[in-house]
């Protein structure tokens, strides 16, 4: 296990890279995720406020 | 005779057959990543002359490859978008921008790491650094006149002529930088350009590469039905969707 | 009129306008020298030192001052709605494109070109490398009007678009660089370099065709 973590001298290098790796993955999971939310409490938002026009319009 | 490519680039319809594309790529990016990682980590060997530093590659040279097709795809979206005057190539392209140049800033950085070991130094002049560091100038630059122009319509259009333009560029800029590169450097090593193509190395490399694309495909479609939503959010098809999930449920 | 009229009308309205401000044709050449005289100031003003970084120096100087002086392409034409009448004539658009960069590298590009020596004589930069410096800036202005047009187009509209040209048109003009700062190094060191200004005027040949068509589709784009 101790070899594995010293990556033969190398240790931060290698895992420097995999981390950064590991950074923009999520960071890049994460946006769509954000984006999604953020159109999806908009919209219902949106959504909601027609309907209750739409009911006060009906007499 | 385009009729087809019409409807297939419709709103609704991308939303439609987009969302079940981006579920298969996310899964499909998952199980080849932990598979690719464990090869890049554990079920490879060493090598010969750069040690254990040799699995820097196994995410600096997918990041490098990625940064480059991810262009592609832009400059491919954007004559699409130019042609059919498509909105929702538009929006791909300009979903694709910013993990492009995540890609590109990761190949960079992994390339500094890998160098610094090797050959001593931060940084190196040579062909594919630099290179990158053009790439990295010419995506900031396209996402910088995608936030410049308000209007959504012209700031697509014009990102589209950009990205064309840069296109046809690279080629260019690869030679000059190349050309350049080889009268300067002498000695330098460039075996580092050319990745080992033994299979126990070239496997995690593939791995790696295809799980970084399928993750590509599953985050700038992702992004592109999310901005989609926004733009067409005045539709019937987006208010029945809404409608459907009225109470709860995303998606 | 004959397109050929309309070219050289346009060219020379575009001139005899910009004579008119003859104090802003100054700026970039100002610009020029006192960038290039900067680096000896900054640094051990030894002779040899300094023939060795005066291509580079140079040419990254001019690439500064044409950017710098970009903006003025389409400005006050946009200004004033002259671009728009522009783009209603029966002319082709990108013709006329090429007849506002040629005027404006006849007064932008070609003072680079004359006050050149100048710049060579404070970098110590001798004999033949010289000539070269005054063919690849011959070949090389032109080619970063052209190219700039482009960016300058897809900017007119924004308000700030000063800095955002810069990014979007630097790493277009890095083969420009390469190519002709490398013919003036390799001009120094005795080695051929028509390999280099061959290249030049390809990328020339390849611009004027290609750069006028796609500076007229960023126009019409960004006066939408």
């Amino acid at each position: 296990m101790g070899d594995f973590l010293h990556m033969g001298g190398y240790a931060f290098y290698v895992w420097a890279s995999y981390l950064l790796g590991l950074i923009v993955v999520v960071v890049n999971l994460w946006q769509p995720r954000r984006a999604e939310r953020e159109v999806w409490r908009q919209l219902k938002r949106r959504r909601r406020n027609e309907e209750r026009m739409n009911e006060s319009e009906t007499p | 005779m385009w009729a087809w490519l019409h409807r297939l680039g419709s709103p609704k319809r991308f939303y439609g057959w987009s969302g079940a594309l981006a579920r298969w790529a996310g899964w499909g990016s998952l199980l080849l990543g932990v598979a690719g990682l464990y090869y890049a980590l554990f079920a490879s060997p060493p090598d010969y002359q750069q040690g254990e530093s040799v699995r820097i590659m196994y995410v600096h040279v997918p990041a490098a490859w990625l940064s480059m097709f991810i262009y592609m795809n832009i400059a491919f979206a954007s004559l699409i978008s130019l042609v059919w005057r498509m909105k929702v190539a538009d929006m791909f392209a300009a979903a694709s921008a910013p993990i492009g140049a995540w890609f590109t800033f990761l190949a960079l950085v992994t390339g500094s790491l890998w160098g610094k070991p090797m050959w001593g130094t931060w940084w190196i002049w040579d062909a594919r650094l630099t290179s990158e560091l053009i790439l990295l100038f010419l995506y900031l630059g396209y996402i910088g006149l995608l936030s410049a122009i308000e209007e959504r319509d012209t700031a697509a259009r014009a990102a589209a002529v950009l990205a064309l333009v840069g296109v046809v560029n690279i080629p260019i800029i690869h030679y000059s930088v190349e050309w350049w590169s080889t009268l300067h450097q002498g000695a330098t090593v460039t075996k580092f350009e050319k990745p080992s193509i033994a299979w126990t190395m070239l496997r995690p490399l593939l791995l790696m590469a295809l799980a970084s694309t399928l993750f590509y495909i599953m985050v700038a479609l992702r992004l592109a039905r999310a901005e989609l939503l926004r733009r067409e959010a005045d539709s019937t098809w987006v208010r029945e969707l809404i409608d459907g999930h009225q109470g709860g449920g995303n998606r | 009129m004959s397109l050929a009229r309309a070219w050289g009308a346009l060219l020379r309205r575009d001139v005899m306008l910009a004579l008119r401000q003859r104090g802003q044709l100054a700026n970039p050449l100002l610009f020029f020298v006192m960038v290039v005289a900067l680096f000896p100031l900054g640094m051990n003003p030894d002779p040899v030192l300094l023939r060795s970084i005066a291509p580079g120096v140079i040419w990254v100087g001019a690439l500064l001052a044409a950017m710098l002086a970009l903006e003025s392409m389409f400005r006050s034409d946009f200004d004033d709605g002259a671009l728009e009448q522009m783009l209603l004539t029966p002319y082709p658009l990108p013709l006329l494109v090429l007849a506002k960069v040629t005027a404006h590298w006849l007064v932008t590009g070609v003072p680079l070109l004359l006050v050149a020596p100048l710049l060579a004589l404070l970098l110590n930069l001798e004999g033949e490398a010289v000539v070269i410096l005054l063919a690849s800036l011959a070949l090389g202005t032109p080619l970063l009007s052209l190219i700039g047009a482009i960016g300058v187009a897809l900017t007119v509209g924004l308000r700030r678009g000063g800095v955002l040209l810069s990014l979007l048109v630097l790493p277009l003009y890095v083969p420009v660089l390469i190519f002709a700062a490398g013919a003036v190094g390799n001009a120094q060191a005795g080695m051929a370099v028509t390999g280099q200004l061959a290249f030049l005027g390809a990328l020339l040949a390849l611009a004027v065709a290609l750069a006028p068509l796609a500076t007229a589709a960023a126009l019409r784009i960004s006066l939408d």
